[in-house]
């Protein structure tokens, strides 16, 4: 046993000879400072109400609020999860699930070697830390503002990788498709591919 | 043609109709009351209050009492059954009874025959009215108690004696308008008032009974019975369902019951205030019906803006504000409207009433001074210094250990 977990006596504690000093009371306050009171509850009435009309009105969250995560693309529609579990390690509630696989030239997801072929997050389990993102090597995993994210099943909870990735926005391209001519995993990682090149429209 | 003579008139069905009248009119007051005073506080707090379910959110009480009634009934292992149950219906009945007796109209057609909106008229109306309100609080003493648990059985403890005392006080503030009115019926109290509301005239009698009212009925700042901090929920910790339900009405039915009460003594009960008297004709004499309801509303928002401003009061305080406050107070007061009632009875001059107002503003102003006086003498002695005593005396619980 430390010395900190034994108790104190009370002689060295010295609790019966503590100097004393009077509590001041200063008894019920005036008539008019009572009224003042209910004058400030009366006026309070008559001001704005503070509360937002929820489901009608729905008031932005703050820019870096912790919301629903997000799988990320690549400007061409590559995928920019690599798989690599990271954020799965890093998640301290358990709550990512990573399975990778290896990208072929017939069915390329991502740039390079990897990328994730499961991707889960179970939202029962999230504590929206942001730790996973701070992980992602990639910054394939990043989150959103969307805080609603309640439902009636726990199955419904867990979110596929459909569920989180980034829809295809103006000059992407849905994957698999082979990488931007003449480019490799480096040049995408610096952010050096503009948009999808035509010779990458195979699937069309 | 007096009230009560009217009211000997009324056939049975008549008085049927009165009774469906006033039992609807209650539980639509009280679905009413809980909305006001949810929205009124919420106002308070900068809050809008409940407004999703119904226009307003008016019907935000009936829903809760729906899914109240659909809950399910527990009834705890230990509780006394027979007891449990009939607690709750005890409080739920005695809280209607004292509208029986509380005129809500002047004289009006009801289905073509001459009455007044007012149950019955028995010449001791006021007294009645006490004697129902403390059966009420066997309901609440009962349910502590049958519950078998102890929370609700220090908040039925709490509750009982709290209302016992402050009845004390409510009986005395009445009995100068008993001797101001020369009645206890409630009509001709309200008819006593055609001149000046008693309000006015026993202007310490109305603060007396505004104050005890709100300790009668449990409710803020008084409502020590039901203190979440302290003790759960109080006597109702227990229940559940639709006997909850009972008790909350009861509770509102209460409130209403002691405005309405307040209202007949204090403010000229059905009558128009001072200078709007024709519009008692309107709509055949139903008009003041809205007076009525107009002056239990505001009394009903006193309750609230109560609620709304002052934390719980401690209990030792609250007994001793009751016992040591009021009822003296009350005590002096009636003596000082009975012997000015029988010096103008006996037809004293009226520089004799004046020289009895005066000595008692001089006995008022003596006192006040006096414990002003006691009061700061306490505050500028200094403390006794501690020595020890030169008898024996048992040591200090923690001199001579080693252990804290």
């Amino acid at each position: 046993m430390s010395d900190q977990l034994e108790p104190k006596a009370s002689k060295d504690v010295d609790v019966n000879n503590v100097e004393f000093t009077p509590v001041v009371n200063e008894g019920p306050s005036s008539l008019p400072a009572q009224l003042k009171g209910f004058w400030l509850t009366f006026r309070t009435m008559f001001k704005k109400t503070l509360a937002v009309e929820y489901p009608e009105v729905k008031a932005p969250t703050q820019e870096r609020f912790h919301g629903r995560h997000q799988l990320n693309r690549h400007p061409d529609g590559l995928e920019k999860c690599i798989g690599c579990e990271l954020c799965a390690w890093a998640c301290p509630a358990d709550a990512i699930y990573v399975e990778g696989a290896d990208n072929t030239d017939e069915n390329r997801m991502s740039p390079g070697e990897r990328y994730g072929k499961v991707y889960q997050i179970n939202y029962l389990r999230c504590v929206f830390c942001g730790l996973c993102i701070e992980a992602c090597p990639t910054r394939a995993l990043t989150m959103t503002n969307e805080y609603e994210l309640a439902d009636n099943s726990r199955s419904s909870l867990i979110f596929e990788k459909e569920d989180l990735l980034a829809p295809l926005r103006a000059g992407m391209l849905m994957p698999p498709h082979p990488m931007y001519p003449e480019a490799d995993h480096h040049t995408y990682y610096r952010g050096e591919v503009p948009e999808a090149h035509p010779s990458q429209e195979v699937n069309k | 043609m007096s009230n009560a003579e009217l009211i000997a008139t009324d056939p049975g069905w008549i008085i049927l109709v009165k009774g469906l009248l006033v039992f609807s009119t209650c539980v639509v007051l009280t679905l009413l009351a809980i909305w006001a005073e949810r929205r009124i506080v919420a106002r308070m707090q900068e809050r809008p209050g409940p407004n999703r379910v119904g226009p307003l959110g008016l019907l935000q009480s009936l829903s809760d009492g729906v899914k109240l009634a659909l809950k399910e009934d527990l009834i705890p292992a230990a509780a006394d059954k027979i007891i449990f149950i009939l607690a709750p219906i005890i409080s739920a009945t005695t809280c209607f009874m004292a509208f029986a007796v509380i005129p809500v109209t002047g004289q009006v057609s009801l289905f073509g025959h001459q009455t007044v909106m007012q149950m019955t008229d028995i010449p001791v109306g006021v007294l009645y009215v006490l004697a129902v309100a403390s059966v009420g609080v066997y309901g609440i003493v009962l349910a502590g108690w049958s519950s078998g648990s102890t929370y609700p059985l220090l908040g039925g403890l709490r509750s009982s004696a709290q209302v016992i005392s402050y009845e004390v006080a409510m009986g005395l503030s009445l009995v100068s308008v008993f001797i101001y009115s020369g009645s206890m019926s409630t009509s001709e109290i309200v008819a006593a008032q055609g001149q000046w509301w008693f309000a006015v005239v026993l202007f310490p009698s109305f603060v007396i009974y505004a104050i005890s009212m709100v300790g009668e009925t449990n409710r803020a700042p008084f409502d020590l019975a039901e203190a979440e901090g302290e003790l759960v929920g109080g006597f109702h910790t227990e229940y559940s369902s639709l006997k909850f339900a009972l008790f909350f009405l009861a509770e509102y039915v209460n409130i209403v019951g002691v405005s309405a009460l307040a209202t007949t003594l204090f403010l000229g009960g059905y009558h128009a205030p001072p200078g709007l008297g024709f519009t008692e004709n309107w709509l055949g004499g139903w008009f003041t019906a809205i007076w009525f309801f107009a002056k239990v509303a505001a009394f009903f928002f006193l309750f609230v803006w109560l609620r709304g401003t002052l934390p719980r009061m401690r209990y030792d305080q609250f007994m001793q504000f009751g016992w040591k406050v009021l009822i003296p107070v009350s005590l002096f007061w009636i003596l000082v409207v009975a012997t000015l009632r029988l010096l103008s009875q006996q037809g004293t001059s009226r520089t004799g009433l004046l020289i009895f107002s005066g000595i008692v503003v001089a006995i008022v102003m003596f006192v006040n001074v006096a414990f002003d006086n006691a009061k700061k003498k306490k505050k500028n002695t200094p403390r006794p210094t501690l020595s020890k005593p030169d008898f024996a005396v048992p040591e200090l619980p923690n001199k001579g250990s080693d252990r804290v």
